[in-house]
């Protein structure tokens, strides 16, 4: 038996494994084995995190919409990311730890979030590449996670996977009018393509033979396809996308093997992933700062409105 | 008559669109996540209701231009919103109080425009009441909550009257122009706002506790083109793109 559960009765976690194997959903009051529990805490934080984090590189263009169609969609996407910010964090909270709680890890780089949110936003082609990219790999992640045997996180993918499909194409969509503009366009959108199909395919974690959490993960069906059969699944779904822009991704060995039927790649750089892991990538400590001193900058607000709650409910009972 | 409808719906436009750019650099600086989406959904609003008028002012133009060009391609002294929405998101009483003030604003201006002979101006103030009233009931909240919350919350929002009553002169000045249309039942006597306005400010000032400010408000001329420091830094952002790759479609 795996170590991690030592401590855990035999007989409860017979009927957990069963339920898991029968694909009844995992509610928050059902018994779980602990490990199970420290899993969903780790990984949901995170998710939500991410979500939230994410929100920094893509409103760093924000302000600088070319168009009122381009801003109007910009904010609404962006207002969806901070809002499955909010179902992950409702999901996590089920799991007995609150919000402030997985704030306090995350500022105390305890908790982690993806880390391709560490990298930079630098022309407007950036933001058609984070939606056609890094939202297009999340989706094959998410919609994996749909299935997930966590009852709460599974019900909060599936409202998250049918906004990140419209992301996709929001993203797409950019990239079809960069690549079809200008010459000076099409530079940019092919600049931001070169700089983020790296991060994008790091988005699914290190080889299935390097991810030390996965096999139970898989087990207990938190995770339902390993990182390198989800990495490939989106590489032989996006170089189509790209070869149709116009555009080349930024391998030369990407070509599709008629004997796999699936797309060659040459391996990410692992020592520029585990960096950005490890705190060093090119914004991980911008982003940190930024969302610290935004949280330290909006205490007084917190403050004022729990201090008027209290007067307003003192006020009710007397 | 074209010309005066025109600049109106400019006026109009142009201050809304000002506006939501102050509320979409709020995206990710909210004081908690609830509220950061709240201010991102309310400059969507803004937006929407900028690109109605633009798209209107854009017909009534002589040019062949669309509501882009007037939102990206303008000088600055082309522009006519008033100076109030320029004000920058010091922190967030100044987001709250300036929010405050427009939402009061907003709402008797709109709902008087819902009977305006000009029927693009009755339907666009019609589906803009709907959203006006939701952002009043929030700046209004936010108004009595921090006022009424902590010693420091409410000095940060008198602080923000103070400031930003400098500007409110503004809202009910009437150019010729203006003049001209309510002559003719498009829009209100805009002068006339005034009490009703203030009356409204003051019923929520009273519940949170705020002092008015007592010093004279003047007119800052900005439907003469006349903007505060603040304006051209704006600019310089959001015309960024559309002014480097000028022949660039998005």
């Amino acid at each position: 038996m795996d170590d991690k559960l030592k401590n855990e009765d035999p007989e409860l976690l017979k009927e957990f494994q069963a339920k898991i194997d029968a694909e009844v959903k995992i509610e928050p009051k059902d018994y779980m084995p602990e490990a199970y529990r420290q899993h969903l805490i780790r990984q949901i934080s995170q998710h939500a995190h991410s979500e939230v984090i994410g929100m920094q590189p893509e409103g760093n263009w924000i302000t600088r919409c070319p168009s009122i169609r381009a801003k109007k969609i910009l904010m609404a996407k962006i207002q969806d990311e901070g809002g499955h910010g909010l179902y992950l964090y409702s999901a996590a909270e089920t799991l007995g730890v609150s919000r402030d709680q997985y704030l306090k890890w995350l500022h105390e780089g305890k908790a982690k979030y993806a880390s391709v949110f560490n990298y930079s936003a630098l022309n407007w082609a950036d933001i058609g590449a984070i939606g056609w990219l890094v939202d297009g790999a999340a989706i094959v992640n998410q919609v994996s996670l749909q299935r997930t045997s966590y009852g709460p996180y599974s019900r909060a993918m599936v409202k998250i996977c049918k906004e990140e499909s419209f992301h996709q194409r929001q993203g797409y969509e950019i990239m079809v009018h960069m690549a079809q503009g200008t010459p000076e366009q099409k530079e940019m959108a092919q600049d931001a393509l070169n700089r983020w199909w790296y991060p994008s395919l790091m988005m699914f974690g290190p080889h299935d033979g390097d991810s030390p959490r996965s096999s139970l993960a898989m087990q207990w069906k938190i995770k339902r396809e390993t990182n390198d059969e989800l990495r490939q699944k989106f590489i032989d779904k996006t170089v189509p996308q790209a070869e149709f822009l116009g555009l080349t991704v930024p391998d030369e060995n990407c070509k599709f093997n008629e004997a796999t039927g699936h797309y060659d790649w040459t391996d990410i750089n692992w020592d520029e992933f585990w960096a950005s892991i490890k705190g060093y990538g090119p914004n991980n400590k911008r982003r940190m700062k930024h969302h610290q001193k935004v949280h330290a900058e909006g205490a007084w607000v917190r403050e004022a409105s729990i201090a008027y709650g209290k007067k307003k409910e003192k006020k009710e009972v007397a | 008559m074209k010309k005066d409808l025109y600049n109106f719906a400019i006026r109009m436009g142009d201050t809304s669109w000002i506006l939501s750019h102050r509320l979409c650099e709020l995206c990710s600086y909210g004081p908690f996540l609830e509220e950061d989406l709240a201010m991102t959904n309310i400059g969507l609003d803004h937006i929407g209701q900028s690109e109605e008028w633009l798209k209107y002012a854009a017909e009534l133009s002589d040019e062949n231009i669309d509501a882009d060009f007037l939102a990206y391609r303008r000088k600055e002294k082309e522009y006519r919103n008033v100076q109030l929405v320029e004000f920058p998101n010091e922190d967030f009483a100044y987001v709250v109080v300036r929010q405050f003030f427009m939402d009061v604003y907003n709402y008797l201006l709109y709902s008087k425009l819902t009977n305006s002979k000009d029927t693009t101006f009755a339907a666009i103030a019609q589906k803009s009441l709907k959203e006006v009233r939701y952002h009043l009931r929030h700046s209004s909240n936010w108004m009595v909550r921090l006022g009424d919350g902590t010693s420091e919350s409410h000095e940060r929002l008198q602080n923000a009257v103070n400031d930003l009553w400098f500007y409110t002169g503004d809202l009910f000045v009437m150019p010729e122009s203006e003049q001209n249309l309510a002559k003719d039942g498009i829009i209100p006597d805009l002068a006339g706002l005034e009490s009703d306005w203030n009356k409204m400010v003051m019923e929520v000032f009273n519940e949170a506790g705020m002092q008015k400010p007592e010093y004279e408000v003047l007119a800052s001329g900005s439907f003469d083109g006349q903007h505060t420091e603040y304006m051209g830094f704006m600019l310089c952002e959001f015309q960024y793109l559309p002014n480097m790759l000028q022949d660039a479609k998005w």
